[in-house]
């Protein structure tokens, strides 16, 4: 079988278990439904690496294969076929989805398996995952476009999932809007690409771009402006971000799946997918490669200080996915995307650790209550752990290598670039610190109370169920979370899924050690061998040196979060008072959504209620209502003729015809 | 005979039939003042057609007769159908189509 034939299989699958799940929405029972969703994409990660394997057994020139189906549209010059593109990159991407995917699926089996909406979230999740495909085997914009906007569908679906609290679809509908500006953005970007060289499909435009364009050409420029809006929506940085913590509205296992590992990286795939024309406009690479680095130092400031478990690790997540369009932006392409391998590994573990503990406590997100839960739920900590220090880039996890390859290429590339380094260690540190402060407020110390029931009885907490972001009490029907909730220790799925990826963070970053292997690097080679940013390579040493300084750091970090939460639990409080005015501004997440909600959301209101009040009023109805009245005025005064006796209409008749006879004989004579 | 005399009696029948019309309210009459309106158009036909010498007049009254049958058992066969629902054989208590 050919690369695209495995390629396409990839996609069929899970569109075969969302549209099986979804018809058989009546009919198929819960477990089955969660068996077909698990089974779908665990056979589009094999066929995955059906793909691989044939695509390693090629030339590495010939990696690069588009397949068509059939034309999508065609219309005035304009054609648009259904078509994949498939290369190291992609399937790299590939892998990532689904391999992390089938995962997930296998823990939310068994953690929504109380839900009662547990097959309409099989039939979501499975939509996610093809609408993430599709988006990264897409071969031209046209297409990418579509699984962009699916992506964002399912999101929007997912993080509303529990439909009945307004939170969650309050938070869903803000994440589609968001997404939707990002969307305008790529649509805009294609549009210009398509006027400029009169094709969508990626092989032309990258070969023809650089003829077309010269180098930092303002329409090259724009088109990259634009292409960086829809990446920064979908990837939630600076200032499209604010949708992603409020997304921790949704299933933590979305979450997982969604928020950390898999969707929010299309930005970074974009970037690295139009590579050749973002070395065309050097300018908008920078401002990629800054808003990069904002974003990493302020949501890390950010994560800091967050009390609310999975929101601290989604302000996480946004702060890796920086350091991740940081190095697409600055070249280093390889790195970029082992970084995203990882951060997949870990940022998914740490979800799945943080849904047991939070099924602990009942669906208490607080971590202010938490304390203790490692003695009540060793596997949970251990997994909560791994991944931590993988975050963390504790020396030989896999974040160690991935974060710092990016650093190294950063410092190899000199000049200007070296801020990028500097500030990159500044957010490993920050990065170290948040998440062993995490670690330390959560699992050691005395047990709360949850974690004492579980200690001594065995069973989970049974709180009333309520919502974790208003208090308010909360049912346990459909479109509400279940009524019982599930932790990895006494659940095989959770435990098998969270045991495979904890494995993969902590030993998934020696697939590509500095000086000894890179199989990262050279299996993406082929993909990027025409950038002349691709051949900058740190050497060894240097690189060696940087991951001696990122350990160091890391390690000190993990020190600070030691002193700070656990040997002298009260300077916290202590630097609270200390630092009143950087606690308020991080805590109000640096007021980001004061400000959009300030300059986008009123000024937009005052148009609407402008055109509600002025336009609409006077205007709209004066026109429409000025007809009725006129009509029905006319009306009256024909109506009153009408009153229903027929020698009334005998009269008039007879007037009539004596007048018009009148008339004739009058005129005749 | 002068032709005003049948014009004049023509007249005279039209204008009975028509006041019968407009005064009277049972439908049955209201039949009545019509074919008498009819009738006299076709003694003025008639009456015209001798004066000018030709039949085609004849020939038109003769088509107003069959009109007029026509109308009669319409017009009677409304009446039957009013009755039969036990409604008011009244032509003024009939109007629901007023507007």
């Amino acid at each position: 079988m050919s690369v695209s034939s495995w390629a396409w299989l990839v996609l069929l699958f899970p569109l075969l278990g969302s549209s099986a799940i979804a018809l058989g929405f009546r009919v198929l029972p819960e477990k089955a439904a969660g068996a077909i969703g698990t089974a779908a994409i665990g056979l589009a990660f094999l066929c995955g690496i059906g793909a691989l394997v044939c695509l390693l057994g090629e030339d590495p020139e010939a990696r690069h294969h588009a397949s068509s189906l059939w034309d999508y549209a065609s219309a005035g010059g304009l054609d648009i076929e259904l078509g994949i593109y498939v290369d190291p990159l992609s399937v790299f991407m590939v892998l990532v989805v689904t391999g992390v995917s089938t995962l997930i699926h296998l823990y939310s089996y068994g953690y929504m398996q109380s839900d009662a909406g547990i097959r309409r979230f099989f039939s979501y999740l499975n939509f996610f995952v093809f609408s993430m495909l599709l988006l990264v085997l897409a071969g031209n914009f046209v297409l990418l476009i579509v699984g962009w906007a699916f992506v964002g569908f399912a999101s929007y679906a997912l993080i509303s999932f529990w439909y009945r609290r307004t939170t969650a679809t309050r938070a869903g509908m803000k994440a589609f809007v968001i997404n939707v500006i990002g969307d305008i953005g790529l649509v805009f970007a294609a549009i210009l690409i398509f006027r400029e060289l009169g094709t969508f499909d990626f092989g032309p435009v990258f070969e023809r771009a650089p003829e077309a364009f010269t180098t930092n050409e303002w329409t090259i420029t724009a088109i990259c402006l634009l292409l960086l809006v829809g990446a920064f929506a979908k990837s939630a940085q600076l200032p499209l971000h604010t949708w992603l913590p409020d997304a921790m509205e949704g299933p933590t296992p979305v979450s997982a799946l969604i928020h950390a590992a898999t969707m929010v990286t299309a930005g970074v795939y974009l970037i690295a997918r139009t590579h050749p024309l973002f070395e065309l406009a050097p300018t908008a690479a920078d401002v990629a490669a800054f808003t990069g680095l904002a974003t990493l130092l302020v949501a890390g400031t950010m994560a800091l200080v967050m009390t609310d478990l999975k929101r601290a690790i989604a302000y996480s997540t946004m702060s890796q996915i920086g350091y991740m369009v940081m190095g697409v932006s600055i070249g280093a392409y390889s790195a970029g995307l082992f970084h995203l391998m990882t951060h997949a590994f870990f940022k998914a573990l740490l979800f799945m650790a943080a849904g047991s503990i939070i099924a602990a406590m009942a669906n208490d997100q607080n971590i202010d209550r938490m304390s203790g839960f490692g003695r009540a739920m060793r596997f949970t900590s251990v997994a909560f752990l791994c991944g931590a220090l993988a975050l963390a880039a504790f020396p030989s996890t896999s974040g160690f290598f991935s974060k710092d390859e990016i650093l190294a290429f950063a410092e190899a590339r000199g000049g200007m670039y070296m801020i990028f380094t500097v500030l990159g260690y500044v957010g490993a540190l920050i990065t170290a610190v948040y998440a062993f402060r995490l670690v330390f407020r959560v699992l050691p110390g005395k047990p709360c109370k949850e974690a004492q029931e579980l200690i001594e009885t065995g069973h989970v907490a049974h709180g009333e169920p309520h919502n974790p972001a208003t208090g308010e009490p909360e049912d346990t029907d459909v479109g509400f979370p279940g009524s019982e909730h599930h932790i990895a220790e006494q659940n095989w799925p959770m435990r098998t899924a969270m045991g495979v990826l904890a494995f993969l963070a902590l030993f998934g970053g020696l697939v590509q050690v500095p000086g000894v292997d890179d199989l990262v690097t050279s299996f993406l080679e082929p993909v990027f061998h025409d950038s002349p940013l691709a051949h900058i390579h740190p050497s060894a040493g240097a690189e060696w040196r940087g991951l001696g300084i990122g350990g160091m750091i890391s390690l000190a970090g993990i020190g600070l979060a030691y002193l700070l939460y656990v040997a002298r639990p009260e300077l916290p409080a202590v630097l609270r008072r200390r630092l009143r005015p950087l606690y308020t501004l991080f805590v109000n997440k640096w007021y980001f959504d004061e400000a959009i909600d300030l300059l986008v959301v009123r000024p937009a209101l005052a148009v609407g209620r402008f055109a509600d009040r002025v336009f609409e009023r006077i205007v709209v109805d004066g026109l429409v209502n000025g007809t009725a009245e006129t009509v029905r005025g006319a009306g009256g005064v024909v109506r009153a003729v009408q009153n229903g006796f027929v020698r009334s209409y005998a009269l008039l008749l007879l007037i009539g015809v004596a007048g018009l006879a009148l008339y004739f004989l009058l005129s005749a004579s | 005979m002068n032709i005003e005399w049948y014009v004049v009696l023509s007249a005279l029948l039209f204008c009975t039939g028509a006041l019968g019309i407009l005064i009277r309210r049972s439908p049955l009459v209201i039949l009545l003042c019509l074919e008498l309106m009819l009738n006299a158009g076709n003694l003025a036909l008639v009456a015209f057609s001798r004066m000018v010498g030709n039949q085609e007049g004849q020939v038109f009254a003769i088509v107003v007769m069959v009109v007029a049958a026509c109308e009669v058992v319409v017009g009677l066969g409304l009446i039957v159908a009013i009755f039969r629902r036990k409604l008011p054989l009244n032509v003024d208590d009939l109007r629901e189509l007023r507007g």
